[in-house]
Parts: structure tokens; sequence; C-alpha cells
């Protein structure tokens, strides 16, 4: 065990503060509506006088009965991965089915980004949108390593497939080549 | 405005994007004095919560100067400097009006589960973050607390989630004078939940995580015993040994969706997603906190499912509890801590940087950088 030394517990009683809010009472099990005294106002359904108007495309989960007095509208639904997150709406929040195309839809959203990035004629930047520079400056030996491991394994990749393209070429050479005998 | 925009996985940038408005007579309009990257937010960096749109911008934790504000806004006027807590609340539904503001039933329309969060996805209710020069802010009346006059603004940002939810993690441990308590991750909330697992009375606190320069951080600032997962083998075996074989009264998972230590639930939890994040924290609570004791969890998890030993909490007789900070209902108390000196939220940061950086101060707090503890973003507009 490391540093047991300065791990040496200290007398809670001299620390600032030490008990203050120690509460006997605070028994986990304990309802919570008897604590806050909710049954004086037992109207679980009053909402807001005001609703948010619904301008723009918002999808609901089925897990609620209505659009909720507010509601945020950046990034409304779009695309492909709009179509696929729409889908995923129609189905409630304890199947895998509402879950999981949402995650897919994400990845679809951020190809979408890119291309609508190269539509406007904006070259994303890689390495300022990954804070590289932060790495370079605290982390140089390790990140070149990365770098370096993940460039070398791609190349290699390349030179692999590459080589069984010019394989399967010369094969079939060799082939027409023998059946002029 | 100037405002921080996610691209996918682990990409991010500061570009120009339309001004806020006003969609709700209790919707105000705040301008951003500072803002910070909260560890939940690197869920949401990695990819890990669905439905996180390309062109969003995060931030949820973030104090301003109220700069407009719709017509049935009464309780805060144009110039006030408030604290916005992270929940989105409506203060009038069944939930709020039992001051589980994190629960509201009237923010979220995207899911039943969860409340209103700003800048945390659509499936938080698609709201815009604070990681921006001006945000807007839904339920004026219900949210927004005026900052006290003495207070720093470093002090008050730290107050919308960072210090409510570890005070809110000691909370739900139900300590009892003379407790000891477990605290798993030493990132900002777990080390402020052992600071103030202090304040309800416990005897003994100890906090495991495997970043050595943020067990010292610890040590210093929390007063706890601060052990390193990867030098004391397993933890759960370690906390039974020095608890006498009873295991710790209450164990506090301060990590969730990214934790580290176990092989499988990394992979099929951080990599392939086959799990809401990995569990490996809350795997290590349960098993190392004493039959009949408390788990109490303020680490984030996905929507969907995680390996979890239930079997063992259920033989253990154990109560595990969790929620989304309540904010507004821990406001008052916090804030009086902060003026009596007893909690000192300003000192976690460690980094303050300009919002046109906010890319290099995510993969600086992601990458555990510069022994990054806290990362506070300042607008330029806030100069």
């Amino acid at each position: 065990m490391k540093d047991n030394a300065i791990n040496t517990p200290i007398d809670p009683k001299t620390i600032k503060g030490w008990g203050i809010d120690a509460d006997p009472k605070n028994d986990p099990t304990y309802p919570m509506r008897k604590r806050m005294n909710a049954e004086e106002d037992p109207d679980s359904k009053s909402r807001p006088d005001n609703l948010q108007s619904v301008d723009e495309e918002v999808l609901k989960s089925v897990d609620r009965p209505k659009i909720s007095a507010v509601f945020g509208t950046p990034e409304p639904p779009a695309g492909l991965s709009g179509v696929i997150r729409r889908q995923a709406y129609k189905y409630p929040e304890n199947q895998y089915k509402r879950w999981l195309p949402l995650v897919l839809a994400d990845r679809v959203d951020m190809l979408e980004g890119v291309v609508s990035d190269l539509s406007k004629g904006k070259l994303p930047n890689i390495w300022a949108e990954k804070g590289y520079d932060m790495e370079w400056k605290h982390n140089r030996t390790a990140f070149i390593t990365k770098m370096a491991t993940i460039g070398a394994v791609t190349a290699g990749l390349v030179v692999w497939l590459s080589s069984g393209k010019k394989k399967k070429k010369s094969k079939t050479k060799t082939k027409d080549y023998l059946s002029r005998f | 405005m100037l405002a921080m925009e996610y691209r996918g996985p682990k990409r991010v940038r500061a570009v120009q994007k339309p001004m806020p408005e006003i969609q709700h007579p209790q919707d105000a309009i705040v301008k951003v004095l500072r803002a910070c990257i909260c560890g939940s937010d690197l869920h949401l960096y990695n990819g890990n919560i669905p439905d996180t749109r390309v062109g969003s911008t995060f931030g949820h934790e973030f104090v301003g100067e109220i700069v407009d504000i719709g017509s049935d806004v009464t309780k805060v006027k144009v110039g006030d400097r408030v604290i916005v807590p992270f929940n989105i609340a409506c203060g009038e539904c069944h939930f709020c009006k039992q001051e589980m503001f994190g629960n509201c039933q009237e923010s979220n329309t995207e899911s039943g589960a969860i409340g209103g969060i700003y800048g945390y996805s659509h499936t938080a209710g698609g709201f815009n973050g604070g990681q921006a020069e001006y945000a807007r802010v839904p339920y004026a009346n219900v949210g927004p607390v005026i900052i006290p006059a003495d207070m720093d603004l470093d002090d008050a940002v730290m107050l919308t989630d960072v210090i409510p939810t570890g005070y809110q993690g000691a909370e739900m441990a139900g300590i009892q004078e003379g407790d000891t308590v477990v605290v798993f991750g030493a990132g900002p909330i777990g080390i402020t939940a052992a600071r103030c697992a202090w304040l309800f009375g416990a005897g003994r606190v100890i906090i495991i995580d495997k970043q050595e320069y943020r067990l010292d951080f610890a040590r210093n600032y929390a007063y706890c015993e601060a052990y390193n997962f990867e030098e004391i083998g397993d933890p759960v075996m370690f906390i039974k040994k020095i608890t006498d074989w009873m295991g710790a009264d209450c164990v506090i998972d301060a990590v969730g969706a990214e934790a580290e230590g176990n092989t499988l639930q990394t992979i099929t939890g951080r990599k392939l997603l086959l799990q809401a994040g990995s569990a490996t924290a809350l795997h290590w609570a349960i098993n190392a906190v004493k039959k009949g004791g408390v788990v109490s969890i303020v680490g984030v998890y996905g929507p969907t499912d995680n390996l979890i030993p239930i079997g063992n909490a259920m033989n253990k007789g154990l109560t595990i509890r969790g929620n989304q900070t309540s904010v507004k209902r821990l406001l008052p108390r916090l804030i009086e801590h902060v003026q009596n000196g007893v909690l000192d939220p300003k000192g976690l940061i460690t980094h303050r940087m300009p919002l046109e950086e906010v890319a290099n101060g995510y993969r600086m707090f992601s990458n555990k950088l510069d022994n990054c503890i806290k990362t506070v973003l300042i607008p330029p507009t806030a100069n």
C-alpha cells in the first residue's frame, strides 16, 4: 500500500463544519413525498399556464402524455439521421429499439456534419477540433507514439490490402498464360 | 454570438451561432460570465449519450447576467447576476412541488425518465447549453438564484452543479455520525462528496481513483484518505480488510459511465456501447458496502442497461439511492456554507480558458492533462 503514512486518518471533529448537517432522521427509505409535505397539494396534474408554441418538429417520447411546457428547439431532426430518429421515437424508453437506433443516428449525423461542412466550402480542422494542441503541449511523447502507431498500422493495412490485389492479378495472368498451351 | 459546437465524438469547436430568443413567457436570456466543463459533459463528448446531435452546444454549469426577460418573469430582472441550476424546472408539477427539481415533468419532451438539462443532448430536452456567450433560460421565475454581492463568480459557477451534486451524493448516502464513507472517483464531484461527507458527521472518509495527482488533491482539499486502485489490488477486498471485514457503511459512486478498472466493463460499456457505459464503480460500490448499507449514485449513466451484481444488492439488504441533483433545493444551505468558509468551491478550479479554446479544454479535461481537475471557460463578452 503506497503512502500509508500520509493516509493516516485525522480527528474528524477538527475539520471545519464537521457534523453541521448531520441528520439522524435521514433514513434513506423514508418516503420523500411525506418529507416534502406534498399531500397538502395533491394535484399531480397541474401544469404551467403557458405552453411554448410548437413551430418546428419536436420528437416526443411515447412515455409521456404531452409535449412539455418548454422544450429545446435547436437541431431538429433532418436528413438520414432524422429519419432514423423519427423511427426510434416510436418505441418506448424501455426497449433497445428506442436507444440503439439513436446511437446509429448520432454516427450518421456526424458524417452528415462533415458533408455539410464540405458543401459550404469548409474543411473541418480536425487537429483543432480534437484539441491536439493540448496533447502536443502536455503529453507529446505519448501522443507522437500513439499517432505513429496508428499511422504504421494504417500504412500496413493499406500495403497488405494492395499486395493482395496484386497477387490476385498476377495469379490470373499466370492462369491465362498457361491456358495458351 | 460565439458558442461551443459539437461535431461528433471527441470533436468540438467554437463557432458563431444565432442569438437565443425568448420562446416562452417565463424565459430569460442570460449573458454567460463563466461556464464549466463537467465530467458528465465527457459522456456527450465521447458520443456515449444517445441523441446527441451535431451542432448542439453543451454546458449545464454556467452563471451570467440577465439581459432579456419574457412577459411572465417577475422573480429576476434585467441586470441581475444569477446562478443557473443545471436542471430546468417548472416549479409547479408533481415533482417540483416535492422539491425534486431534477425530475421536472414539464421540461423534457424527449424522455419520461429525466428532466430537462441545459446542453445535455435531446435525451435531456434538446436545450442549448451555456458554453456560449448567451443562453436561453426557461422558467426564469424558478431556477435562477441571484448571486450574493460578496460572492466570487468562480465560487458561484461551481454552485450550479459540482458542489450541490457532491453534497447530495453525501446526503443520499444517509451518513450517520461516525460512519465510514467510501467515494469512488476523485474527480470534482467525488472530491466534493468526500469533503461534504464530513458535514454529515462521517467518522472516516476514503476516496479511490487511479490518478495520483487527483488523489493528492483530494487528500489536501477533502482531508480524506486516498488510495490508488492500481496499487491496492482489488478495491473491494481492500475496503473489506480496512473495515474489519464489514464493508463501508456508505459508498458513493461519483464516476459513472467512464469508469476504468475492469476490462470486460470497459470493452462492453465504453468501446462497444453494449451497456450504458462502464459500470465498474457501481459494481465495486455494491460489493464494498456493508450489509444493510447505502449506495449513493451521482455518477451519470446512459439510458439503456448496465451489468451490476443486483443479486448481491438484494442479498445484502442494500438501499440504493440516486438522482439528478435538486440544485435549487440545496442552494440556500450551500451559499451559506460558502459564505461561512465551510466550503471552498473555487479551490477546485485548476484551469481558466477563453471560450475560443473550448476544444483544448475538452481534450485537457478528458485526457487528464496538466493535472486538470476543473476547467472554467470565459466567453469574450464576459470581460
